[in-house]
């Protein structure tokens, strides 16, 4: 096709960039993930996205490798429009993506990982041989040595990390998309994983670098551009900016919440951690030597970017996970793993847990709201009159009064948990947990797809129960909650705590700071 | 026991192993796609059916070899649909299946040749050949040679030869071909195949047909080879043993073909003695008969090296990340 | 997949109903191209199941073994475990039953009732608790287990037949007569007394009315007892019932206990009630027909009533069928597998249309 004089210039000041998104919009239901995102990435440039969590990110990055279509707006890749229905599409357009969570086949050899789904041929041997030999290559070249006949899941998460940018290289793309690659590694992997990433970009490779670490951003990107709420609020060359600004650039200008509250009365310690340290199934370190200590009459808000450790600690707290280290309740230790560390003791011991992912966790959603009351609660001996029989009326009964007393709606027990609005489902949580009076209350994203209106409510009832003399420990990734919650509050970042300010000294950069790795 | 008999058990070791390594080999390629396959019975004995009946009509016993493949791979399909289009539960549809075959068959073969549920005997050109091997004629009265050779290996049907062929042809697919590769990756983690850029969906519905012509096989060789004809319920559960051989051999073909000999072996005596004494101790016929279940269990129990199926079998793929 | 959401009463009314119709319009079909007429066919069965006190002894004799199996099947179902292995159980049921009557002097079928049922119940429970066991600690899949724990079960029925119980000088595998005092009150001696004539041919027994109090029963431990709290609790979400404290475990073995127990009650109805004798195939399908019973009932005792019933008819009219039409019984047995492919692998294929009929409705 011939191209017209005025359309080739265009063609060629167009493919200075690798990528160009015009107008990506992305709903899911009512939610808008992504609304009008443009973007322009230089060829051969290190390119970051940062953002805080639900910011549109990874909504981002799935259409342009082909999971999801954009309900609008247009991808050009080397300033030609593509087309990208499916992960084939995104491979032969030059794109490669390492996912957060690894898409390798555990028990197949590196060298089977890399060819899979670009083979050479119908017979492996060349493949594998040709592949070797790549390996081989790329390995002196850029530092990315594994070993081609390991099997991944012998291998470290770092090794494996890079098993996935091998795949992409051996795909030849051009493009290659990190989504929060550094999640797992140890910071030596990270350094590792820059000077790679510093290697391809110097090769012409152009990267794209989703994270939420600023001290990654500023040591590694050209350019860094700042997503929240599902837009793209600004583009920055990353040596013309600041963590400072970025960090503001993220967290925005948010209306405060306000919560009508009086000076906390702690009194004596409810909860005393000295090093705890949890190790996951894969062999990741998730807590890295937690010691932190809550008093009764106050709430400790612990703020993080989700995936820092914040849900294990609550796991463990609640006797779902096994964990080394001491903890005492009430100047008594209690053990962290083997028997005694399970929910039902906890509970026991006066220990509530509002779990942060209700819908899995706290309730079971074909339930009726009276089912879901008595959850976890089903030994209670007022549930059950005889040794045989679970009294329903009296749970109905009690169920309702704390529904009414939460102001659930509709407050009829026998709705199933399924019909009730995220708010209302919350709120039943938040009325079988709250209403018990329990010396320590774990809460995790309570007001995560809650709307305005029932965030008031469950706010006020958090300071409540705190007045009456419970200790709560609060996760939450928003920040404004922690702040207007929290009597002291201790960031959390990759399995640490990174620091403990109070409220009325800090501010939500600060915090956004430390929340990023800069402390 | 003397040679003779010996040479009888083992020969007809061969032949009733034929139809579970064919079963077995078919469940394996499901499983190891991902797609859990509890309906080899049934498979089988749809094609057992169909082979008796279209190579009774036809009078040509490889028109009844094709029918029952053509059959079983219907049935192959109907199981891929419920499982990786609907995302149904696979365990459940492999019952359905069971049952399914275990009803029409009688159904249609009552209505073709009203026999109570049977076709009529085959002979002739409507039953399998048996082949002898070159030179088994002439080794006959070699020492050794001519037992083994003769008495054993030589003088089976064509598809007793191509089930034990299928057992390299398998591991070569499996392991050394791309086809092989893509369909282990989808039984371990669909994801990984799904990101590479290769349709899940296609490989499964491709290890389910593979699977079909193989269970079609099972039951043609077991209605015209290893017996005359159709009855009712005819596979008698070696569809299970055929699963239990390939939970038995931890889903590798070598292996399988060990498993199958052994279950073969088991059959083949208890088929011959009725009550067998070994060291002093009387083992009874039923002994023999349930030990390859027993044996699955001990194995799946983990108490000897434990039987891990592929991580993403029995789950339907949906694409998330 | 799913076109939309159904409300709860369409979900366990019209979706089996369409599936059982899905599967009666197939096997009409079927009957149809076997050159026989369907219309005729339901005619007939409805007649020979339904028409007299004889077809309906028949029908409930059937419906009391689905019973017992469907309840077994749907309590394991109600804590997301698929229990194939009710053949097996109801087998060495039945062992416990033949070990009551024949060893222990009954004066009266009364005790010799309440002492079978407790036989029956922890041979079967027994039976099952391996396969239970083995998945709650050691990860074997118990589909697979309880498929080979079937065949172990009727290995050793046959060596306990052949060997121990087997008559002297018959070549029948199978125990002794019971003695005369352990026979079940059948249902015609029942309704007599309160005078309503009943024929007194067919088997059914008092064992019908064990049946529908187990459902009571299980309906009772499932919805009013902290047992049943849990088990639900676990077949709907593992990761909820482990932060309630639910010992994933522990109901896995509970569960297989009950469902096992209940399996193998089946044999009170058949080996006591009706063979007065254990024989090899005692069974003959019925621990199967239960999954099949389950599914259509929706796991609920009051649907597993109903479904027993519906193939309690389905099993006294297709062997009218046999009988008067050139159908074999194995009719029963294709109606069967579509009603289990329909209700339980192609729900999602089933629910479509009726999710797109109620979101054209909603979108109004």
């Amino acid at each position: 096709m011939a191209l017209t004089e005025p359309q080739m210039r265009q063609e060629t000041a167009a493919s200075d960039h690798a990528i160009e998104l015009r107008g990506i919009s992305k709903a899911f239901g009512p939610v808008q993930a992504n609304k009008d995102i443009s973007i322009r990435v230089r060829r051969g440039t290190i390119h970051g996205i940062v953002g805080e969590n639900g910011a549109g990110k990874s909504t981002l990055m799935s259409i342009l490798y082909g999971f999801y279509r954009a309900d609008r707006g247009e991808i050009l890749i080397n300033g030609q429009p593509t087309e990208i229905p499916d992960s084939l599409a995104a491979i032969r357009a030059g794109i490669g993506m390492v996912f957060q969570h690894f898409k390798l086949v555990e028990n197949f050899s590196v060298l089977e990982n890399v060819i899979l789904g670009a083979e050479a041929g119908g017979f492996l041997r060349p493949s594998l041989a040709r592949a070797r030999g790549l390996l081989q290559d790329l390995a002196r070249e850029f530092e990315l040595n594994v070993n081609p006949d390991a099997l991944i899941e012998d291998l470290s998460v770092g090794h494996q990390q890079r098993v996935e940018i091998l795949k992409a290289l051996y795909r030849e793309a051009d493009i290659l998309i990190l989504d929060e690659p550094t999640g797992v590694l140890t910071p030596s992997e990270a350094d590792h994983l820059f000077r790679i990433l510093r290697g391809l970009k110097d090769q012409g490779k152009t990267i794209i670098l989703i994270t939420h670490k600023l001290r990654e951003i500023m040591e590694v990107t050209d350019e860094v551009s700042v997503m929240r709420r599902g837009e793209m609020v600004a583009t920055r060359v990353t040596a013309q900016t600041s963590p400072t600004e970025l960090a503001e650039l993220m967290v925005g200008r948010k209306v405060l919440l306000r919560v009508e509250k009086t000076p906390a009365q702690p009194g004596d310690p409810v909860l005393q951690l000295e090093n705890l340290r949890v190790v996951d199934s894969q062999g990741v370190e998730k807590l890295r030597g937690i010691s932190l200590d809550i008093r009764a009459g106050e709430i400790l808000g612990i703020a993080g970017v989700a995936g820092n450790g914040q849900s294990e600690l609550l796991e463990v707290l609640a006797g779902l996970r096994p964990a080394e280290g001491k903890a005492r309740l009430r100047g008594t230790p209690f053990p962290l793993s083997g028997s005694g560390a399970d929910a039902q003791t906890r509970r026991a011991q006066r220990i509530a847990h509002v779990p942060e992912d209700r819908q899995r966790r706290g309730l079971v959603m074909n339930f009726h709201a009276w089912e879901n009351i008595a959850f976890g609660y089903h030994h209670d001996p007022a549930y059950n009159p005889s040794a045989w029989r679970m009294d329903n009326d009296a749970i109905r009964e009690d169920a309702r009064g704390k529904m009414e007393r939460f102001d659930v709606r509709p407050p009829d027990p026998l709705l199933k948990a399924s019909g009730f609005s995220g708010g209302n489902q919350q709120k039943i949580v938040l009325a079988r947990e709250m209403e018990r009076n329990p010396d320590l209350l774990l809460v995790g994203q309570p007001t995560r797809g809650v709307d305005i209106g029932a965030i008031e409510f469950i706010h006020q009832q958090l300071i409540h129960l705190r007045d009456a003399g419970s200790a709560i420990l609060l996760v939450s990734v928003e920040l404004d909650e922690i702040l207007s919650l929290s009597d002291r509050i201790v960031v959390m970042f990759d399995g640490r705590i990174m620091g403990e300010r109070l409220p009325e000294a800090t501010n939500a950069q600060e915090l956004g700071l430390m929340m990023a790795g800069m402390a | 026991m003397d040679i003779a008999t010996l040479v009888q058990v083992l020969d007809s070791t061969l032949r009733l192993a034929t139809p579970l390594l064919f079963a077995c080999l078919a469940g394996l390629i499901s499983e190891r796609a991902g797609v859990f396959d509890i309906g080899l019975e049934g498979k089988m004995l749809v094609a057992a059916f169909m082979a008796a009946a279209i190579a009774f009509v036809s009078g040509n016993v490889w028109i009844g070899v094709a029918a029952a493949v053509a059959a079983s791979v219907a049935m192959a399909l109907l199981h891929g649909v419920a499982s990786i289009t609907f995302r149904g539960n696979q365990l459940i549809s492999g019952v359905a299946i069971n049952f399914l075959a275990a009803g029409i068959t009688v159904v249609i073969a009552q209505n073709w040749f009203r026999q109570g549920g049977r076709t009529p005997s085959l002979s002739g050109d409507a039953r399998m050949r048996r082949i002898d091997l070159p030179f088994a004629e002439s080794v006959r009265d070699v020492p050794f040679l001519g037992p083994v050779y003769h008495g054993i290996l030589s003088g089976h049907a064509l598809l007793v030869y191509v089930a034990f062929l299928c057992v390299p042809l398998t591991w070569f697919v499996l392991f050394r071909t791309r086809f092989g590769l893509r369909l282990r990756a989808v039984g371990e983690n669909p994801a990984a195949v799904d990101t590479a850029g290769v349709s899940v969906v296609r490989l499964r519905y491709g290890a389910v047909a593979i699977c079909g012509v193989l269970c079609g096989l099972a039951g043609a060789y077991l209605a015209t080879g290893l017996s005359a004809g159709f009855v009712k319920d005819m596979t008698a559960g070696r569809g299970f043993i055929a699963l239990a051989a390939m939970i038995f051999a931890k889903w590798r073909p070598w292996h399988a073909m060990g498993a199958v000999l052994l279950f073969g072996l088991l059959e083949a005596v208890a088929n011959r003695f009725q009550n067998m004494e070994i060291l002093g101790l009387a083992v009874p016929v039923q002994a023999m008969q349930a030990l390859p279940y027993i044996l699955t269990v001990v194995i799946l129990a983990g108490f000897v090296g434990k039987a891990i199926p592929p991580r993403a079998g029995g789950s339907p793929y949906v694409k998330e990340h | 997949m799913s076109a939309g959401r159904i409300p709860n009463w369409a979900d366990v009314t019209l979706v089996p109903l369409f599936s059982v119709a899905l599967a009666f319009a197939l096997s009409a079909v079927l009957i149809w191209a076997i050159g026989e007429s369907p219309w005729d066919a339901v005619k007939l069965m409805v007649q020979g199941a339904f028409g007299s006190s004889y077809g309906w002894g028949y029908t409930l004799f059937y419906a009391t073994n689905f019973i017992f199996t469907g309840l077994a099947v749907a309590v394991a179902f109600q804590a997301r475990l698929f229990n194939i292995g009710g053949e097996g159980q109801a087998l060495l049921g039945g062992l416990g039953v033949a070990l009551v009557c024949l060893y222990i002097p009954w004066p009266h079928w009364s005790l010799a009732l309440i002492a079978a049922s407790l036989g029956a119940a922890l041979f079967g429970a027994a039976w099952a608790i391996i396969p239970g066991y083995l998945q709650a600690r050691r990860g074997s899949h118990i589909v697979i287990t309880t498929i080979m724990f079937n065949f172990i079960a009727a290995s050793l029925l046959g060596y306990i037949l052949v060997n121990v119980l087997r008559v002297r000088g018959s070549q029948d595998p199978a125990s002794p007569r019971f003695p005369a005092e352990v026979a079940l009150p059948k249902l015609h001696e029942m309704l007599a007394l309160v005078g309503i004539p009943f024929s007194r041919v067919p088997p059914v027994n008092i064992s019908l009315l064990l049946a529908i109090f187990m459902c009571f029963a299980v309906w009772f431990m499932l919805w009013r007892t902290r047992l049943g709290y849990q088990i639900r609790a676990f077949g709907e979400s593992e990761p909820a019932a482990e932060y309630a404290g639910i010992s994933p475990a522990r109901i896995t073995i509970y569960v297989m206990l009950i469902s096992g127990a209940l399996a193998g009650l089946m044999a009170v109805n058949s080996v006591m009630g009706e063979q007065q004798r254990l024989v090899l195939n005692a069974v003959e399908g019925a621990g199967f027909i239960g999954i099949a019973v389950a599914l259509m009932g929706r796991n609920h005792p009051f649907g597993v009533f109903l479904a027993a019933i519906l193939f309690g008819f389905l099993y006294q009219g297709g062997a009218e069928l046999a009988l008067w039409m050139s159908i074999p019984r194995e009719l029963i047995v294709v109606i069967q597998a579509l009603v289990i492919l329909f209700t339980g692998a192609l729900d999602n294929m089933v629910r479509m249309p009726i999710a797109r009929l109620f979101a054209l409705r909603g979108g109004r």
